[in-house]
């Protein structure tokens, strides 16, 4: 009885205590997202002039809105500018599909490219280069069909009425290493003449970003960000947990299903323009949890935060290490100590978003 | 407009495993029906299927008379709502965030939030008590309120029919009564049909308009507690010796449970449990 009397006669209109809250947080959330696209311009900017050789910010401009500037339009044109858009483009895929398992799963851990699906597409890639000599949107076919079915594959092997976190995860894990194998053995047969390759389909690089990967690259993220966004909504019914998301009228294993092959296919297309970046799938949603704390659903801020991770990972190890190092070598720096902390701290309390 | 809810001959289970033998049951409008049994007896399987989160094996569960598998799942969600045993919070949700997401199945792709959305949580915030907790994150509450917060995500979703599976586990008593004289408000002032499963018998024969017994999966009695609790069922679908008597608050039976080290009614107090009857398959031994 007493519950429902009691509401408070400080509350002005019905509806504007909790309107006002929920308002506040928009804001908040929107201010995050600001911050982080012009943090991201920002990087993007100094990455096209300063370099080897630097250009004034109106060099740039220039160049990037398709006037000759003697060579500027070369080094920027062609060089730095396709680079920093694949850096953007594949951070963007990667953030995205790599929040949308862990919350999908509702497990930190659950990042495809902890779990071998980013294994499963490079596999796929440096098997049809070497083996068939597979290039271009073809190989970008073969890097996502490969990662869909490793994703089905350890899903079916983790199934036991109903998908449980932890199972999936380590039978990830282990495809994942077995899939790693399968990409050293075919790098050491193979004849490589470009070490850079090599790299890129170890630890991911944007050495071979020219503009025929930009292309495929942006129509697929054009295509598949938007899809994600839609979906959002079921990924924010799923998290509460099977039943309740079937209570809200959004079915559980379809839901998962759809937004799975969303996930699978936003990682494989970043991973086919750039290899697998070590953990920028895996950091993107924390740290992008980290900053909207509960204020809002994090799909876009994890998928700028995964470009900002990729552009500043790629510009560090380009220009700030003394030796060239590809981007994947820097964010497996970065990354490799925090999943190191989780796994000890999910020991003690069983991490999720 | 008042919605139906009834089960037709429904035998429910997983994979081979058989939990629920050919129930017929239909859940009176706008009553309070709860669903008492032993342990692994089948109720909240039960309740599961009605909710859709379980398919019947055979038979049906029919919502205004039609089956619930065939209606689109974001229509029943607009007429029946459940509290799941372990829903799931996520990390940091605001709390009225977490209470809006019950609003989910009246927006579509085009209908997003709107002042409607907001009054409705309000709403469903204040009917619980947790006004004051709105813009608190779901980490920092405590196991009752967190409970309470699941309920205001139920109410927020305002459906017709609001069926509950165990509201009130992990609760201290206090708390529990709290939740279920909720409960009867919701009942009392709009009219929602409510089904729950409940652990205490005597708050299920308290609370209860309708009570349903159930002894290892298939319908032992149903009817208004005064009817249905008595010495002979508790005996029956609990395998225990009691007494009961009339509760003198609420005037409804009240179960007293005998146990081995108190003298009770019937003599020789230790009822034996049935001996399991499948003999051992031939090739047991082998």
């Amino acid at each position: 009885m007493t519950a429902t009397l009691t509401t408070r006669a400080a509350a002005p209109a019905p509806g504007a205590l909790v309107g006002a809250g929920r308002h506040a947080r928009a804001r908040r959330w929107r201010l995050v997202l600001v911050v982080l696209v012009v943090a991201l311009l920002a990087v993007m900017l100094l990455t096209l002039c300063v370099g080897e050789r630097s250009y004034s910010p109106v060099d740039v401009f220039r160049v990037v809105l398709g006037q000759h500037v003697d060579g500027a339009s070369f080094t920027v044109g062609d060089l730095r500018l396709p680079r920093a858009l694949t850096g953007i483009l594949v951070g963007i895929a990667f953030g995205m599909g790599g929040v949308m398992f862990q919350t999908m799963l509702r497990n930190v851990l659950a990042s495809p490219d902890v779990i071998g699906i980013s294994a499963g597409s490079s596999a796929a890639a440096v098997v049809a280069i070497t083996a068939f000599g597979i290039s271009g949107p073809a190989l970008s076919a073969v890097a996502v069909a490969a990662g869909i079915g490793v994703a089905g594959v350890i899903y079916a092997l983790s199934w036991r009425r109903g998908v449980h976190g932890t199972r999936l995860i380590l039978i990830g894990i282990a495809v994942g290493a077995m899939l790693d194998s399968v990409i050293s053995y075919t790098l050491s047969r193979a004849a490589i003449y470009d070490v850079n390759e090599a790299m890129r389909w170890l630890t991911g690089s944007l050495n071979s970003a020219f503009w025929p990967v930009v292309r495929p690259l942006a129509v697929a993220v054009a295509v598949l960000a938007p899809l994600a966004t839609v979906l959002s909504r079921r990924l924010s019914a799923l998290q509460l947990g099977d039943d309740a998301s079937t209570a809200l009228g959004v079915s559980a294993d379809r839901s998962r299903l759809v937004l799975l092959v969303v996930a699978v296919a936003l990682v494989s297309v970043g991973t086919a323009a750039a290899g697998p970046i070590a953990f920028v799938a895996f950091l993107a949603g924390p740290i992008a949890h980290r900053l909207v704390r509960g204020s809002g659903p994090l799909l876009w801020p994890a998928a700028l935060v995964g470009a900002l991770l990729v552009l500043v990972g790629d510009y560090a190890g380009q220009h700030l290490l003394g030796l060239r190092f590809p981007v994947g070598v820097v964010t497996g720096v970065l990354g490799a100590p925090y999943l190191l902390w989780l796994l000890a701290r999910s020991n003690r309390s069983g991490g999720s978003l | 407009m008042k919605h139906t809810l009834a089960v037709e001959a429904a035998t429910i289970g997983y994979d081979e495993r058989v939990v629920v033998h050919d129930m017929t049951l239909e859940i009176p409008q706008g009553a309070i029906t709860t669903i008492v049994g032993a342990n692994a007896c089948g109720k909240s399987t039960l309740l599961r299927a009605m909710a859709r989160l379980l398919k019947t094996t055979s038979g049906t569960v029919l919502l205004d008379g039609r089956p619930i598998g065939d209606l689109p799942s974001r229509e029943v969600a607009t007429v029946l709502g459940l509290l799941p045993q372990t829903p799931v919070s996520p990390e940091g949700i605001a709390v009225a965030d977490l209470v809006g997401r019950g609003r989910y199945p009246h927006q579509g792709w085009f209908r997003r939030w709107t002042h409607d959305d907001d009054v409705a949580v309000e709403e469903a915030l204040a009917a619980t008590d947790t006004l004051d907790l709105a813009d608190r994150s779901i980490d920092e509450l405590s196991g009752g309120q967190r409970q309470r917060v699941w309920i205001a995500m139920a109410l927020a979703q305002q459906t017709d029919v609001l069926l509950l599976d165990e509201p009130t586990t992990f609760l201290d008593v206090a708390h529990q009564v709290e939740v279920l004289d909720l409960l009867t408000d919701l009942n009392r002032r709009r009219g929602t049909t409510i089904v729950m499963v409940l652990h205490d018998l005597n708050l299920a024969a308290r609370y209860a308009d309708h009570l349903v017994a159930i002894r290892s999966g298939r319908l032992y009695s149903q009817g208004s507690p005064a009817e249905v609790v008595t010495e002979q069922m508790v005996s029956d679908v609990f395998g225990m010796t009691s007494r009961v008597i009339t509760d003198p608050v609420s005037q409804t039976p009240l179960v007293l449970p005998v146990g081995r080290h108190h003298s009770g009614p019937a003599s020789g107090g230790d009822d034996e449990r049935s001996a399991p009857d499948a003999p051992l398959p031939a090739d047991a031994l082998r």
